[in-house]
């Protein structure tokens, strides 16, 4: 075609893209505009609005993907999302993508896009399916009955974009007025609509946006957002409001439907006449693949086995495969957190640095693997259309709780099987269409036992329950579907009660997926992991690490530290053992040094450039060295040297438990530490004091963090000394502490506030008032659970 | 013998031709908008675990839908 540019006077060209759930819009939209988008087997993932562009014949093209829907009404957000895009957007033009071997029902959308009026080209997509299906379509006697253009294509296969742009170009250079046409819908819907009609153009004639007829046509169908428009003259609403009432009534009398009802049949008995005309079937002779496999995969015995080990299976394989990456990241970050304590001279901002900045954002980047295999998983399950088999299998189950079929996913994901992570889980929830079922699913998944409350539970399993460690873990597990189960349920009866929604679901048929179509969709989901993980995530982990940091010690607390360091300094130095090898703090940092390569090579990194003091210096160092390695020598009273290496570890013992004294003192300094504190208030009526407090609320930014702070608060380290005791031991000597207390401490774990990464992940799929809701409300819940389990606990003398 | 009764109280495997959605807001509009319509043939495909919901298939596709929405339909079997 010779291009003439004094054509185009238009050169761009806006299209809605709209179809019926599973019809291959997503497909075309990523054949039209090369863009990268989320392709599901599944009815109603793509939610959002979502824009490409394409050029075709020097026009600058703009596709918009609108949501998947049946229908035109306003009753679900997808629908109104799409009718409102059209109506207030106006694009040029709309593209219904409709599933060949499915015309009735996809027809049904077109015939509404056809009463708005709209301009609307036809892509009938999957025609190969269609034909091997044994349906023969007559393209051309459809079009010219239907009134409008109809291309055939073959999304999958990018078969027929070319013809269908081609048409799309035509079609917007015409330029036409919207044009609405109405079917007939029976006799007395008709005269209602004449009716309504000459009322809204009479009394509205402001409402340039809608045609008259079409208004009336939605307004005798009950449409609540078109009726809602003629408020504004209340005169002419009451005379609408007097025809619907009259033409229902005779519907219901003579035909004991609504006048919806009698629309509807009307327009599939226009859609039935054209295909009559215009398709052919021969007779099906083959039976379905995809029903045979139904037949066992949703067998009622076979099929939740079948269920269940798919699940378990997507477990084992995302857990497993992801433990190995998780490892080398964490043990990435952990190098270049030691790079930067090299690089950085020691003090605030080298805390800043490694403390808040890469343990914060490298402890969430840690579970980039996990979370990528995890959602590897959702898209097989999606796209080969299975999820919606788990969905039906199981939501009478979950129906009791408030939930949905769909819900099951999100909360398996979560830690349902413990050792999840509620940020996929809440992620899982988009494929919920209901959002009051959907929030009400994204509350309760933080209640699941994640990987990061693990560590916790084990800590406190090994403390105080060390008969039974795999049972009070599967207790645990059990404990968590119960609160999480029976939370939705208030959830759904208070807050959000609401009627149930219909479940009528499609069972798309089992395709296999493609790999481009799961590394696209993969790939998409977490990025938007990662690209959290850079922001806010960042912001909140140096708020967390600041309140954990500062006001910190005052300056006499400091002081005192440092003199008794310094006493301990001189009194080393000065016991009869020392004094023969070290006399200051330089020969004290010379045997740090000594000792450090002594440990690291087996040798001095320079035996033959030895200064004297070096020399003097080696035995000691070497014996320090061996103690540390292989365990205390045969001791010789006769070696002086061995004698020094005994002091110098005395020594060191010492200074490392009045580093950690002081650490803990720090700690109690800090904002954080006042709030845990001034929390004993209330949570000592279930038991905790404010180091555990503390603990809890360095918790927020990830559930591990309660043993790391709880080790700080009580002043041990990773590392026990020999003299010391562990972590478990000390908890278990320590007066504060009981069973009943450790119990307590998990439940409230457990149920307390989610995580940082949780909470900014409820917040972007809902909104930061559901956020902070959740944030109240599952506090709220530990509090009270931990109060009944603890108050009962002590009452009955359990535990304690 | 042609018998009127609701979808819920077909058996497995049973199919026979829609007649009539009960007039009930959202859930018949839903309904007749997933293409269950008056004259399509329809046959019950299975159950889940806990009999509820149910799979049914029609011409060119296959739905689930739970009991209380089943009783909405009406369907004529051979009886």
């Amino acid at each position: 075609m010779p291009e003439k540019v004094e054509d185009k006077i238009n050169k761009t060209i806006t299209i809605a893209l709209s179809g019926n759930p599973n019809a291959g819009k997503t497909t075309l939209f990523n054949a039209i505009t090369g863009a990268r988008q989320h392709i599901a087997n599944y009815p109603g993932v793509t939610v959002e609005k979502k824009t490409g562009r394409t050029s075709h014949a020097g026009y600058e093209i703009t596709v918009v993907d609108l949501p998947g829907t049946y229908s035109l009404t306003a009753y679900s957000l997808e629908e109104v999302v799409a009718r409102n895009f059209l109506i207030d957007e106006r694009p040029d033009l709309v593209v219904d993508i409709v599933d060949a071997s499915n015309l009735d029902r996809n027809l049904y959308l077109a015939l509404q896009f056809k009463e708005l009026g709209i301009p609307l080209i036809i892509a009938l997509n999957m025609i190969d399916m269609a034909e091997k299906r044994g349906i023969s379509i007559d393209y051309d006697a459809l079009s010219s009955l239907l009134g409008v253009p109809v291309v055939p294509i073959v999304a999958r296969e990018s078969e027929g974009i070319n013809e269908l742009m081609d048409r799309v170009v035509e079609v917007a250079l015409q330029g036409r007025r919207w044009q609405p046409e109405l079917i007939s819908y029976g006799m007395d819907i008709d005269q209602g609509i004449d009716r309504i009609e000459g009322i809204i153009s009479k009394a509205y004639n402001r409402y340039e946006k809608y045609s008259s007829r079409w208004l009336a046509l939605k307004s005798i169908e009950g449409d609540p957002e078109i009726n809602q428009l003629f408020l504004e003259n209340g005169k002419a609403k009451q005379g609408i409001d007097a025809i619907r009432d009259q033409v229902s009534a005779h519907i219901h009398k003579t035909l004991e439907d609504a006048p919806e009802g009698i629309i509807a049949e009307h327009r599939y008995g226009y859609i039935a006449g054209i295909i009559k005309k215009t398709v052919k079937r021969r007779l099906e002779s083959r039976i379905d693949l995809s029903d045979r496999a139904d037949t066992i995969l949703t067998n009622r015995v076979l099929g939740p086995i079948i269920m269940l080990a798919i699940l378990y299976g997507i477990y084992a394989f995302t857990f497993n495969l992801s433990r190995a990456p998780i490892g080398w990241l964490e043990a990435g970050f952990s190098l270049i957190g030691d790079l930067f304590k090299f690089i950085l001279p020691e003090g605030n901002l080298q805390s800043l640095v490694v403390s808040g900045i890469i343990d914060g954002v490298g402890g969430i980047l840690s579970f980039v693997p996990l979370i990528m295999f995890m959602f590897l998983a959702i898209a097989i399950l999606e796209d080969s259309g299975y999820m919606a088999r788990i969905a039906y299998m199981l939501d009478r189950v979950l129906r009791w709780f408030g939930l949905h079929g769909n819900s099951v996913m999100a909360l398996i994901v979560s830690g349902g099987i413990s050792g999840g992570c509620a940020v996929p889980g809440v992620l899982a929830t988009r494929t919920l269409r209901d959002p009051k079922e959907r929030v009400a699913t994204l509350l309760v998944v933080p209640f699941m036992n994640c990987g990061a409350k693990l560590p916790v539970f084990a800590l406190l399993i090994a403390a105080f329950f060390t008969e039974g460690q795999a049972k009070m873990m599967f207790l645990f597990t059990l404990i968590s579907w119960f609160f999480a189960l029976f939370a939705a349920k208030l959830i759904r009866s208070t807050v959000l009660r609401g009627p149930k929604t219909p479940f009528v679901m499609e069972l798309p048929p089992y395709r296999a997926p493609t790999l481009k179509g799961m590394a696209i969709h993969t790939w998409e989901r977490t990025w938007q992991y990662i690209r959290k993980a850079g922001t806010v995530i960042l912001g909140v982990s140096i708020i967390l690490w600041a309140a954990m940091t500062f006001p910190g010690l005052n300056r006499d607390r400091a002081a005192e530290y440092d003199r008794q360091e310094e006493v301990m300094t001189s009194d080393f130095l000065s016991s009869a053992d020392v004094s023969g090898f070290l006399s200051n703090s330089d020969d004290l940092k010379a045997l740090d040094g000594l000792i450090a390569s002594y440990r690291r090579s087996g040798s001095s990194d320079h035996d033959a450039v030895m200064s004297s003091r070096e020399k003097l210096l080696s035995p000691v160092a070497k014996a320090v060295a061996d103690i540390k390695k292989e365990g205390p020598a045969e001791k010789d009273g006769s070696d002086a040297y061995l004698s020094c290496a005994y002091e110098y570890i005395g020594y060191k013992d010492r200074l490392t438990l009045l580093g950690r004294d002081k650490n803990a003192d720090m700690l109690m300094g800090t904002v954080a530490g006042r709030i845990g504190s001034l929390m004993e208030a209330v949570t000592r009526y279930i038991g905790f004091d404010y180091r555990t407090n503390i603990a809890l609320f360095g918790g927020l930014a990830a559930k591990e963090v309660i043993v790391s702070t709880l080790g700080t608060a009580y002043s041990l380290g990773e590392e026990g000394l020999e003299a010391e005791s562990t972590l478990p031991e000390r908890l278990r000597r320590d007066p504060g502490w009981n069973p009943l207390v450790a119990f307590t401490l998990i439940i409230f774990t457990m149920l307390y506030v989610p995580c940082l990464v949780t909470l900014i992940s409820i917040a972007r799929e809902s909104s930061w008032l559901w956020a902070g809701f959740s944030v109240c409300f599952n506090l709220i819940t530990a509090f009270i659970i931990s109060f009944i389990v603890y108050q009962t606990g002590s009452a009955l003398g359990i535990g304690v | 013998m042609k018998q009127i009764i609701s979808l819920r109280q077909m058996a497995n495997d049973q199919s026979g031709i829609i007649r009539k959605i009960k007039p009930g807001g959202e859930m018949a509009r839903r309904i007749r908008e997933m293409g269950i319509v008056p004259g399509a043939q329809i046959m019950i495909i299975g159950r889940a675990p806990l009999k509820d919901p149910v799979a049914v298939k029609l011409k060119d596709f296959t739905l689930t839908l739970r009991n209380n929405e089943a009783d909405y339909i009406l369907v004529e079997i051979d009886a």
